[in-house]
């Protein structure tokens, strides 16, 4: 009975997830974007301990920890932190409005979700039927990045569709080896810092962390 | 110990050398003298035992060795035989000339330090001797490739000049699309066994269509680097900006090497030769021979008038070449060995006086600064050891005996002289008319190098700094008397020089022309019959210089006192000037009338009404505006819509990767 509940409770998660994408790619303050991809962290969390509670797979705790260490607690903070210090928690623009941003993200779901069907079948994991909410997290997420002007929001992006990897990761297969966890893990915070060096420079070069601002480096 | 290594370990270790006296040049930077009077004779003493290990090794059977080299699996096979071994004596000869040369030639502060350009020349002839030891695919390529990139940065060694810059690249590109055809080419002749040993490419047996395409992916690659036409433009370009004796090598030197490897597939690897590709060598090499001829006749800056001798020397070893396949496709052996012989007699000619040419350019370079016909003339009297030394060079260029050129060319004529024996008599009608071309290119080839030295160190000097002139320093001077020497031997002894080569075509053909030519004694040469033609080089000599000094005494007899000196080609005008001499254009202008279809001329006459009158003439290239600019702007339309993708932003650039994404899962989901 108890088992049962815990499959559903995995269930859920999975479409709290899918809510959060949307509503990132939903919303133009950054302030709430950053709320939001630390709530989206902490669901992840969740997800995965129950997981592993549910089919007694011990790694995967630690990569719960992992993940609670980087995506809820090091990152958000970083990224609170940069928004402070750039001054930019008020964010408007997107290339594309949001309606049609959303439509769009709809299709994107219907298509993983057909995409998820055939391995879903052959996966033997008990929460296979979420396959199809991973992919469209990671679609969501990529989409979101291809939309935003602004350097901040695509960071998140990116940060965003780890997390969507991450849950594919765990829903498939029981998540990745250790090792590789470890290496991406690292890789997000190494990409976070990369990212917020790139940012402060493009503001020093441009006055503005508008990324069509880079446009002017082309050459012609 | 030492007795018992192998001719090739011997030149195996005279490469080490080579690369340790590059490499110690590496650590001696800047230091100038050292490298200078050092390194380079250093090198030039390891070229001498080159080229001596390389002598012996002709007369002995062949050789090969297993380099431990390069990838795992995939080591360097060697092979010396008579073919490789030639080739790699007339590097050796060469080089040490220029090697000695190069020893009092290179000065402080021309651009690349002088440490690295000592590593970067000893590569260079590293490279060449181990391109022409090479016995698979593999090692043949990386040190083609060696070559070529080693000679890039000798040309580009003035790199601080867009224009050298310019050639530099000019050369390395058309030197790179070459060795793509010659990589296709190994890739048809191993037949599809994956074996890219030549060993396994002598013994498939391809059909005629595949044979022929190796034969013509081997003419299209090993062309790029000699410079048949149309892809020689990059010669006229990295000639002239390379220090001379990097040009002097290159042209002397390296572009055998694409010899070489022609004839390496075509003889060696090729078990069949077809008719139809002798046609193709000859008729690629006439119009080659022709056009670098009437370009040579018409330039103005001396260097430039050498590269496109060059391309006419190459013409005619092609020509040569030509012959030989065509009479091999026909079982007429004989005569097959003796288009080879002039074939390979004017490798070793050209080497010879065309280093020597470069090398006199260089020191007249050097003494004036200047390398335009238009402001040189009258050096004779201030450079006489450079003038004599060149006057050599040209005359084994015209192809005039006592020297090399004459043999080569003589012998070349020869061959053709037994064509009506070919079986087609469209060929018999049709080949006399080769002759005759081949007989007119020599002739313009005199001309051209009568105005080479007419311009250069006869008359008056078009510049006072000319007066200022200096002779070549004593390192030059060996260097250059080394390469007199060799001229002069090539064309007083060509029965002994027969020899060596007659085991090269022993080899390739089956026939060794030197068995007929020895049986007329050592002294006179002829290749078939006595009764058809022979030439006596000694008493050829000895009776024109009895004839010559006959003639001077007659003069000094019948004009004793009524000697008179006067100003040279004033034509009895007092008061003439450098101003009023024949110029190199004017020197050209019948070529130039005469030959007007083969130049793209961009005319500029002044009005009659001018203040100032301006008379300019360029002369450009045909094949510039025909191939090589429609090929350019082709490719840059196609990179400008490429570049469209190119937006400069990056939620496009992620678009792409998202588009993609998707199109790839939709592939997948189907």
């Amino acid at each position: 009975m108890m088992h049962a509940y815990l499959i559903q409770s995995i269930n859920l998660f999975a479409s709290v997830l899918l809510l959060l994408s949307f509503a990132m790619l939903s919303q133009r303050r950054i302030l709430t974007v950053i709320h939001l991809f630390t709530l989206q962290g902490a669901t992840l969390v969740a997800a995965t301990v129950v997981v592993a509670y549910v089919t007694n797979q011990h790694h995967l705790y630690y990569s719960a920890a992992i993940t609670l260490v980087t995506k809820v607690i090091v990152i958000p903070i970083l990224l609170h932190r940069l928004i402070d210090r750039l001054n930019v928690k008020w964010d408007v623009e997107t290339l594309i409005n949001i309606p049609t941003t959303m439509l769009i993200g709809i299709l994107l779901v219907v298509f993983a979700f057909n995409l998820a069907l055939p391995i879903a079948k052959l996966s033997s994991s008990i929460a296979h039927s979420t396959l199809g909410i991973a992919l469209a997290c990671v679609l969501l997420s990529f989409m979101m990045m291809i939309t935003r002007a602004k350097a901040v929001p695509q960071v998140i992006g990116f940060l965003s569709m780890e997390n969507g990897l991450f849950f594919a990761a765990t829903s498939a297969t029981y998540g990745m080896p250790m090792v590789v966890e470890f290496g991406i893990a690292f890789d997000v915070l190494v990409g976070v810092f990369i990212l917020g060096v790139f940012m402060f420079q493009i503001r020093e070069q441009f006055d503005s962390l508008d990324i069509r601002h880079l446009e002017k480096l082309k050459e012609d | 110990m030492l007795a018992s290594l192998l001719h090739l370990d011997w030149l195996l270790l005279l490469c080490g050398a080579w690369l340790v006296v590059g490499a110690l040049g590496i650590f001696a930077l800047r230091r100038f003298r050292f490298v200078s009077h050092v390194l380079f004779p250093l090198g030039g003493l390891v070229c001498l035992g080159v080229f001596l290990v390389a002598l012996s090794a002709i007369f002995e059977s062949p050789e090969t060795a297993v380099l431990p080299l390069g990838l795992p699996g995939l080591p360097f096979h060697l092979r010396l035989d008579a073919l490789s071994a030639l080739f790699i004596a007339v590097i050796g000869s060469v080089g040490a000339g220029v090697s000695i040369f190069a020893a009092g030639y290179f000065r402080k502060g021309e651009g690349t330090p002088p440490g690295l350009l000592c590593f970067q020349y000893h590569l260079f002839l590293t490279s060449m001797v181990l391109v022409v030891l090479a016995d698979d695919a593999y090692a043949f390529m990386v040190m083609w490739e060696t070559m070529a990139l080693s000679s890039f940065f000798l040309v580009t060694s003035n790199h601080r000049i867009a224009a050298i810059r310019r050639a530099g690249y000019l050369y390395l590109l058309i030197a790179h699309i070459g060795a793509i055809a010659i990589l296709l080419c190994f890739g048809v002749l191993q037949a599809n066994t994956g074996d890219y040993t030549f060993d396994n490419m002598r013994g498939q047996q391809l059909s005629s269509f595949w044979s022929s395409a190796a034969f013509l992916l081997a003419v299209f690659g090993f062309g790029a680097k000699a410079g048949i036409l149309p892809l020689h433009i990059w010669l006229p370009e990295a000639h002239p900006a390379a220090p001379s004796p990097v040009s002097a090598l290159m042209s002397g030197v390296m572009l055998k090497t694409a010899i070489y490897g022609l004839l390496r597939v075509s003889f060696d690897l090729l078990q069949m030769q077809l008719w139809w590709w002798g046609v193709i060598l000859l008729a690629l090499g006439l119009v080659t021979a022709l056009f670098g001829v009437i370009f040579s006749a018409v330039q103005t800056d001396m260097k430039r008038l050498l590269a496109y001798s060059s391309i006419e020397n190459i013409g005619l070893l092609c020509v040569g070449m030509g012959l030989g396949v065509l009479f091999k496709a026909y079982h007429m052996d004989a005569l097959a060995a003796l288009a080879l012989t002039a074939c390979l007699y004017h490798v070793a000619s050209h080497a010879f006086f065309k280093s020597l040419l470069f090398l006199g350019t260089g020191s007249v370079l050097h003494a004036t600064g200047e390398r335009n016909l238009g402001r040189l003339g009258g050096l004779m009297r201030y450079m006489p050891w450079v003038a004599w030394v060149t006057l050599v060079g040209v005359l084994a260029s015209s192809g005039l005996p006592p020297f090399g050129g004459f043999v080569s060319e003589w012998l070349l004529l020869q061959s053709f002289l037994f064509t009506p024996g070919l079986p087609d008599p469209f060929l018999n009608m049709l080949i006399p008319v080769v002759a005759a071309a081949v007989a007119l290119v020599a002739a313009l080839a005199g001309f051209a190098m009568v105005k080479f030295f007419g311009v250069i160190f006869l008359g008056q000097p078009r510049e006072a700094k000319l007066a200022q002139a200096h002779d070549a320093g004593w390192l030059e001077r060996a260097g250059l008397l080394w390469l007199v020497a060799g001229c002069l031997v090539l064309g007083l002894f060509p029965v002994q020089i027969i020899e060596p080569i007659g085991r090269v075509t022993a080899l390739l053909i089956g026939h060794n022309l030197a068995d007929t030519v020895r049986a007329n004694g050592w002294f006179l040469l002829a290749p078939m019959s006595v009764e058809r033609a022979s030439y006596a080089p000694l008493v050829f000599l000895v009776v024109g210089a009895a004839s010559f000094y006959l003639a001077v005494i007659m003069v000094r007899l019948l004009y004793r006192g009524q000697l008179r000196r006067a100003a040279p080609w004033d034509c009895g005008y007092p008061a003439g000037n450098a101003r009023m001499q024949d110029t190199a254009e004017g020197f050209g202008q019948p070529i130039r009338r005469m030959f007007d279809p083969f130049f793209r001329m961009d005319i500029k006459h002044p009005t009659p009404f001018d203040e100032k009158p301006v008379y300019s003439v360029s002369v450009d290239d045909h094949f510039w505006h025909w191939i090589y600019l429609p090929i350019a702007a082709t490719t840059e339309a196609v990179a400008k819509l490429v570049g469209r993708l190119q937006q400069g932003r990056i939620s496009v650039y992620l678009l792409y990767s998202f588009v993609t994404l998707i199109a790839m899962l939709v592939l997948v989901r189907l």
